[in-house]
């Protein structure tokens, strides 16, 4: 039991924004040069470091260089995604990529230019930068615009739907504040999720003290697929999770030795085996885990003999990205130059800006539901967006919002009505029972870990464990209802394990759908090894009278797709 | 990996409470105070808005910290990362945020 009494906050806005990280900043900043009306943008923490880009970025990874088109980049994510993604989605995607890349050096981000003034590129995709301070200046392009108000330190839960003239829309959005006992209850025209992926499903790599040094944001929950498929959304491609190739321990990106220093992966026997397995990102881990299975391990990115020079420039690029690597290296007095870098797979993730999970969404980034918008990590078929194509994608969304708020007849729907104030109030009111959120995400981490193919089984899975993954997630669901609060962040932990579990729920039945192994290490089904042409198709879920339904989907090809029950 | 407030250094302005992704530092007592050190994913955003160098970021045992703590110092636009080694010593890396990083 505690003492914290809920107050309720009304709000009405035209478009709502929820989460602003790289996508939703963008989405803000465009919509409201736009002149929409009004404009919310609600971000669980700051936006300005807020999301996946708190700690910086290294390159921006998606750019098309000088002798390449749009359409090049469609073809490499086709191939690295085996083929399972949008064309429409990618290529207007793509078309925009360069037009961010050059709004955000005007913005103030350091670009490496040559003499002749062009872009330095790192291969034919990347540009290089000092991407230290990329989240501080998009929140300040968003609070130069007029028409938005930004909402920091709030949480959405659950998104509002409404049946109007025989079709669910959506209506509005409820949340609280992870700071005072505030339930924030948003009326709004428009919505746009751009809350990010899912992090911390899985046990990761450093299960104790350092539980949070992993590679994506874990503040990142999965809540915007939680609260979209909640809603009636429909999801496609989460069996293809996403796992990093980093530094061991540290977690800090590997792509900046590999590529910046020419390091290659190297077994203990000093056997260079990229070779023999590819250099696609789920080809260089699965040469790592399989030459750790081999017991040829461990294996390193060979960097020993590097010159000073070298690592000095390591040394400051970690910093503007990975702090943590710089100091390994430093307090260890094992640098780069004098010991190579040992390396390991992550935990898996699903995630959209490097795979194609996410919401189903049409070309203008419109979900299933109505007035329901979706960018960035959170929005599906599209990979390899990175941070230039979650902007591409942010802005997308935003000129389809816009559009779809000038044609919407506003005004004719009945009055909102909004449910989620005794829920959050009960967990105020329930007597502890020593069950609680970090029991439960602790028990949901080592499940997924061991029954849905996580590093402890090399990835691998098979349906007798993800059927008892299954039931084993659906028992932890059961404890959420009445886990306690004392406070707005113990609610704020309960809401985010709720929202993980829902998300390893849908995993899960994604992953038993598709039979085949479609790729490496993402989706590794020890049922079935091999890659199997009838499963060249979409997985796509949907909740439906309270069960998972799978629905299979045909490839979409061509430069625009509409939702058929439009 | 964490991040730990010099109380001593510490003014409780309160920006690094508003930086954090997490919503993990709060003000304890008029000083910044981590709510749950093991949950810090080690961005540093904290650091890069205290002005008093208050927060020290160190590396736990299981990622191999043996007891040094590294702050940040501004200096226009140059970052002085300081790695304080439990030794005594202390060694900079200046970083000019106005450079490109070279890979």
């Amino acid at each position: 039991m505690s003492d914290v009494k809920l107050i309720t906050k009304k709000i009405r806005t035209d478009a709502l924004i929820i989460g602003g990280g790289t996508a939703g900043c963008y989405a803000a900043i465009r919509l409201g040069e736009a002149s929409v009306g009004k404009i919310l943008l609600v971000e669980k923490a700051g936006i300005e470091r807020s999301g996946c880009l708190a700690a910086g970025v290294n390159a921006l990874n998606a750019y098309i260089s000088k002798g390449h088109v749009p359409m090049d980049y469609v073809e490499y994510a086709r191939a690295d995604g085996e083929g399972i993604v949008r064309e429409d989605l990618l290529l207007s995607m793509s078309e925009r990529l360069n037009k961010v890349t050059e709004d955000l050096e005007n913005r103030g981000l350091v670009i490496l230019k040559d003499e002749n003034g062009e872009y330095v590129t790192r291969g034919w995709r990347n540009v290089k930068i000092n991407g230290e301070n990329i989240k501080p200046l998009l929140a300040e392009g968003v609070y130069a615009q007029p028409d938005v108000t930004v909402l920091n330190h709030v949480n959405i839960t659950d998104l509002v739907t409404q049946r109007v003239h025989g079709k669910t829309i959506v209506r509005g959005a409820v949340g609280f504040s992870v700071k005072e006992p505030v339930i924030y209850e948003i009326e709004a025209e428009a919505v746009l999720i751009a809350t990010g992926g899912a992090a911390g499903l899985y046990r990761p790599n450093n299960p104790g003290f350092s539980r949070h040094k992993m590679w994506y944001s874990p503040f990142n929950t999965g809540a915007g697929f939680a609260m979209g498929f909640a809603a009636g959304a429909e999801m496609t491609t989460f069996e293809n999770r996403f796992v990093a190739l980093r530094c061991k321990d540290t977690i800090a990106p590997t792509g900046t030795i590999a590529q910046g220093v020419g390091a290659k992966q190297i077994n203990a026997g000093g056997e260079i085996y990229e070779k023999e397995y590819g250099i696609t990102t789920p080809q260089r881990i699965y040469g790592t885990v399989e030459e750790n299975r081999k017991g040829k391990g461990p294996c390193y990115l060979k960097t020993e003999g590097i010159s000073k020079e070298q690592e000095q420039d390591l040394f400051k690029a970690y910093l503007n990205m990975a702090p943590s690597q710089t100091l390994k290296w430093i307090e260890s007095g094992k640098t780069p130059s004098r010991q190579s870098v040992e390396i390991e797979g992550t935990e898996p993730y699903v995630v959209g800006g490097h795979t194609a999970s996410g919401f189903w969404v049409d070309t203008g980034r419109m979900t299933t539901i109505p007035g329901l918008f979706a960018a960035g990590d959170v929005a599906g078929g599209s990979p390899q967006k990175y941070v230039t194509g979650a902007l591409a994608e942010g802005e997308i969304a935003a000129e389809s919002m816009a559009s779809y708020l000038d044609k919407k007849e506003k005004g004719d729907e009945p009055e909102v009505e909004f449910s989620q104030e005794s829920a959050y109030a009960h967990h105020f009111e329930v007597k502890d029972n020593n069950i609680t959120w970090r029991g439960v995400e602790e028990a949901m981490q080592k499940i997924m870990d061991e029954y849905a193919g996580g590093i402890h089984t090399d990835y691998r899975y098979n349906e007798s464990r993800l059927v008892l993954a299954r039931e084993k997630i659906k028992d932890l669901q059961g404890l959420v209802d009445d886990l306690a609060a004392e406070d707005m962040f113990d609610l704020l932990h309960i809401y985010e394990v709720r929202e993980r579990l829902l998300v390893c729920r849908i995993l899960i039945e994604h992953l038993l759908a598709r039979k085949e192994t479609r790729w490496h290490i993402f989706g590794e089904n020890a049922d079935y090894p091999q890659q199997s042409d009838e499963y060249k198709k979409y997985v796509n879920s949907r909740l439906e009278n309270g069960e998972i339904r799978i629905i299979f989907r045909q490839l979409v090809k061509g430069e625009s797709y509409e939702h058929p029950d439009k | 990996m964490s991040i730990r407030i010099n109380k001593e250094k510490c003014v409780g302005c309160g920006r690094c409470i508003d930086a954090c992704p997490g919503n993990l530092l709060e003000l304890a007592e008029g000083k910044a105070d981590i709510r749950i050190p093991e949950d810090c994913w080690g961005c540093t955003s904290c650091m890069k808005y205290c002005s008093q160098s208050a927060l020290e970021y160190y590396l736990g045992a299981d990622l191999g910290g043996r007891g040094a703590v590294m702050t940040i110092e501004k200096e226009k636009d140059i970052y002085n990362w300081k790695i304080h080694m439990p030794g005594g010593e202390t060694k900079v890396i200046s970083v000019n945020r106005k450079n490109a990083n070279q890979y």
